[in-house]
């Protein structure tokens, strides 16, 4: 695999359930350091697209690469950690504490469990480590989640309404996120309802209507 | 620019993923506090039913402990059917674990679950139907290859329901025919003990079955994962 200077490039890209097309020949190329903010009406397609990047959805057609893999091909498996997605709902474990969660990413990153408690730390959940994520409020289970994606450092980091259910301090740790992510040369692509907000992370943005990127 | 990760080992990803099954039970209790009682009750029913006749309880107890194991025992494998959620799939495909990984570190962790049910179901059997214990070398394999079969088809089969938009409700119809060779085998072992014949040919197909399962079960767990 050879170092590529584009992190996602997706050409002609289409996604389809069943007989539904969702993505219809979407082309975006995203390097190193640039922030993609993407809106649009509920049904667009916004989700299917960053689950697509995160290679989490397979395309029907076309030619999608992040990270120098092709996204078709195997390739995938290797690059898929170094994605970080954060999406509507949370993919906390509700029986287990926030840092046993934490500690279930690391350990299958082969990351130190210690860098848990300092990922929930660094979103001020230093606290309530210990405390059942079914104890804890929807807020708290972002910070969690942005604390995960802290602790594992993706180069692509892909936020699914980031904004959304946020006090103003969660609202700069997500920004914070993005900053950190593109000054390691990594790259964001953040979908949103939430024009201002987005747009003052995004370097630039474009609409999605119908599944099709304009 | 990225921090340095060393990619864990397949065994070592197995057992993160068996780690976070085991804890999540022992949180939720699911099997130990629900269906195990369930089981126990259910064995308890059956003397109440028919009377504390000895030479007949003595008779049906262990055909009782079998299919209580595999009605129940069919519970506790297909319990990862609604377990995950899809946002939960998700983050566990992007820690980057290795499918056929994901697959043993689930398998094993029911195994675990199995053996300890059917570990206390065979007390409470002993117990209430006053069976007498025989084949003491055989009886463990037998345990251990049933937990072991019933635990890789109700891995698999929750990973197919997770494919379709079936859920639950494909579940028993992927067990039920699946579990009987493992029921029959384990039956039939433990029987030619009894009258004194080999039951070396049903340990036999109870341990090539708990094998296909296992080499299937590893083959499509990345087509499975892909399509979930």
């Amino acid at each position: 695999m050879s170092p590529s200077p584009t992190l996602i490039d997706l050409e002609e890209v289409s996604v389809r359930a069943g007989a539904v097309r969702i993505l219809q020949n979407v082309s975006l190329n995203v390097g190193p350091g640039d922030a993609v903010g993407v809106f649009g009406p509920n049904g667009a397609g916004k989700t299917t697209l960053l689950r697509l990047i995160a290679a989490l959805q397979p395309p029907a057609s076309g030619k999608c690469s992040v990270l120098g893999a092709d996204l078709a091909s195997a390739a995938k498996y290797d690059v898929r950690h170094r994605i970080g997605y954060i999406g509507h709902t949370p993919g906390l474990y509700p029986e287990l504490t926030l840092r046993e969660n934490l500690a279930f990413v690391a350990d299958a990153r082969g990351l130190d469990a210690s860098q848990a408690l300092r990922s929930l730390e660094l979103v001020g959940l230093g606290g309530a480590a210990d405390r059942r994520v079914d104890h804890c409020s929807h807020g708290m289970q972002r910070r969690a989640e942005f604390a995960r994606v802290l602790m594992t450092e993706p180069e692509v980091l892909l936020l699914d309404e980031p904004h959304s259910a946020l006090d103003v301090d969660a609202i700069e740790l997500v920004d914070g996120l993005v900053h950190r992510t593109l000054e390691r040369g990594g790259a964001a692509v953040l979908v949103s309802h939430d024009r201002d907000r987005v747009n003052s992370l995004a370097t630039r943005s474009h609409e999605i209507k119908d599944g099709t990127l304009l | 620019m990225r921090k340095p990760t060393v990619t864990p080992g397949f065994f070592h990803q197995a057992l993160t993923i068996t780690r976070r099954d085991l804890l999540r039970e022992r949180r939720s209790g699911e099997v130990m506090w629900v269906t195990l009682p369930f089981g126990a009750i259910a064995l308890l029913l059956v003397p109440l039913a028919i009377g504390t006749d000895a030479p007949t309880l003595q008779r049906i107890g262990p055909g009782m402990f079998w299919v209580i194991v595999m009605l129940f025992g069919v519970l506790i494998a297909i319990r990862q059917t609604n377990a995950e959620t899809t946002a939960q799939r998700d983050l566990v495909a992007l820690t980057g674990l290795d499918p056929a990984a994901i697959f043993v570190g689930k398998a094993v962790a029911s195994f675990l679950l199995l053996l300890v049910f059917e570990a206390v179901l065979g007390v409470v059997t002993i117990a209430l139907y006053d069976v007498e214990l025989i084949g003491w070398v055989i009886l463990p394999v037998v345990l251990v290859l049933a937990a072991a079969g019933l635990a890789l088809l109700g891995t698999l089969a929750a990973g197919i329901v997770a494919t379709g938009r079936s859920g639950a409700a494909l579940v028993p119809l992927l067990v039920a025919p699946m579990s009987v060779p493992i029921l029959l085998g384990a039956t039939q072992a433990l029987d030619a003990i009894r009258l004194d014949r080999s039951s070396i040919s049903w340990v036999l197909m109870m341990t090539i079955v708990v094998l296909l399962l296992a080499v299937v079960g590893v083959l499509s767990s990345r087509p499975l994962q892909e399509t979930g």
